[in-house]
């Protein structure tokens, strides 16, 4: 009892630090890299041999440069980005600077994602709504993103939890803090293995929350049975 | 009026495909009109050249003396809104209610929510799911899946209304009010309305006039009536011998056998 009073003393604030800016860099990165990658998806979808507007050339070219992001290891990235990250938002360390190569990183992959959610789209609901003189705006909008929304809202949740994992990387690598980079200070450089597996615990409870979260959200929102 | 004059469409891909061949035809207001063929024979695409879903490759579509054929943009868009359509599979929102399916024709053109809202319930009413409105289409059988795609449809005032193989997934007796229900659309609201079917019984009991197509071409056209009593083509013939209808033209139950013809898939 009292070492665990005595441990919670000790590491409670810093704790909730790191679960704070875990939970913020991924929240936030997240965010961001569906701005960029709705765009992507719906590019690619639109763009496709059986989409609204084929276009081979840009479709290919796009698709390549997702696929280029995507191969690039996360690692490699983060260093890549500093600069970026130093133009963008002032610094390359700390939460702030760990946003943009997260998003960066995610961005392609959450193309993907969407591309694939918007597929799963019927082509004879897109017919229906060209029939009643939809534009390619309003399609979008109103067709895409509305009957792929249960889809896409199951993305989300793999993308949080995708860059979750991420998000340990970058606060190892740019002193932006997390979960992750306590698990890392703590348990390799100090050989304080209960802070680590604590930390490493308060990880798995979080990916299960989100994964529950996106789940029953996207069920409540599917009017389909 | 709408004409359709010496309309060819090829489906340019690994190997040429004539999906239709020179087509005229003329469609009177306030008709009923069926077309009428096997599948593959190339009605599908006929019917959607009309509201160009698919670009003729040649020949000129002019609705009311107004060639439609080079529309595109917004023009396409206003001109699409005049013309509903309803589809096999009723191709309904399935993340919007009813209602919200019946007034999307609406929102696409910015109306105001009190407007098509009250549009929306005029025309559920006219179909008789005034009680679904809150509905999604997941909870309704076919029979009301299809009567609200038909509401959605009405829901901009058109006057021409295509009906992809509307009945063909449907069973006997629900098909039979469908088209009953299309039929008093035609009368009392004067929509002239294409007809597309692989069912001869459906053609008879309600289209005024039909073109049977095979191939791509029109090989027989005139009134329902004069084609079924006198058909002119082997294709026609064959048509007739092979329907089940052989027993619904002997005098036999009309709604059941539509529904069983059509019950067969497209």
């Amino acid at each position: 009892m009292e070492v665990i009073q005595a441990f919670i003393d000790q590491y409670a604030l810093l704790l909730t630090r790191g679960i704070w800016d875990t939970i913020v860099m991924t929240g936030v990165s997240t965010f961001f890299a569906y701005v960029l990658g709705i765009p992507i998806g719906v590019a690619l979808v639109l763009t496709s041999p059986v989409g609204l507007h084929p276009h081979r050339i840009f479709h290919e070219i796009l698709g390549w440069i997702v696929n280029m992001g995507r191969s690039i290891p996360f690692i490699i990235l983060l260093v890549l980005l500093l600069p970026l990250s130093r133009l963008l938002v002032g610094t390359a360390m700390g939460v702030s600077g760990a946003i943009v190569p997260l998003t960066i990183a995610a961005a392609p992959f959450v193309g993907r994602l969407v591309e694939q959610s918007l597929s799963e789209v019927k082509g004879g609901l897109v017919e229906a709504a060209q029939s009643f003189g939809a534009s390619t705006l309003q399609i979008v909008l109103k067709v895409f993103l509305k009957e792929g929304l249960p889809s896409l809202v199951r993305g989300v949740s793999i993308t949080f939890i995708t860059l979750f994992g991420y998000v340990a990387i970058a606060g190892a690598l740019t002193g932006a803090g997390g979960l992750g980079d306590i698990a890392i200070r703590y348990g390799f450089q100090r050989f304080q293995g209960d802070v680590m597996i604590v930390a490493v615990a308060i990880c798995i409870v979080l990916v299960q929350i989100a994964q529950s979260i996106g789940d029953s959200l996207a069920r409540r929102i599917d009017k389909r049975k | 009026m709408i004409e359709i004059r010496h309309l060819t469409k090829v489906f340019s891909g690994t190997s040429e495909h004539h999906a239709l061949h020179d087509v005229s035809l003329t469609i009177q207001d306030g008709e009923i009109f069926g077309i009428i063929g096997a599948s593959g024979a190339g009605k599908s695409t006929l019917v959607r050249c009309i509201n160009l879903l698919e670009r003729p490759t040649s020949g000129r579509i002019i609705i009311d003396g107004v060639d439609v054929t080079g529309f595109k943009g917004r023009q396409l868009h206003e001109f699409r809104s005049s013309i509903g359509m309803i589809f096999q599979d009723f191709s309904l929102f399935q993340q919007r209610s009813v209602l919200g399916n019946v007034t999307f024709p609406l929102e696409l053109r910015h109306d105001k929510r009190e407007h098509r809202q009250a549009r929306a319930r005029e025309l559920l009413e006219l179909v008789g799911l005034t009680d679904k409105e809150k509905s999604f289409p997941s909870q309704l059988s076919g029979g009301q899946q299809q009567r609200v795609a038909i509401a959605r449809a009405l829901a901009n005032h058109p006057k021409i209304m295509l009906c992809d193989e509307a009945t063909s997934a449907l069973d006997t007796r629900t098909a039979a009010s469908i088209l009953g229900l299309l039929k008093n659309i035609n009368k009392d609201l004067g929509v002239t309305m294409i007809v597309i079917t692989h069912s001869l019984s459906v053609a008879e009991k309600v289209c005024d006039k039909i073109a049977v197509i095979d191939e791509g071409k029109i090989v027989e056209q005139g009134l329902t009536a004069e084609v079924f009593a006198n058909p002119q083509s082997p294709i026609t013939r064959e048509l007739l011998k092979n329907d089940k209808l052989s027993s619904v033209l002997n005098g036999a139950d009309l709604d059941e056998a539509a529904g069983e013809l059509s019950g067969g898939g497209a």
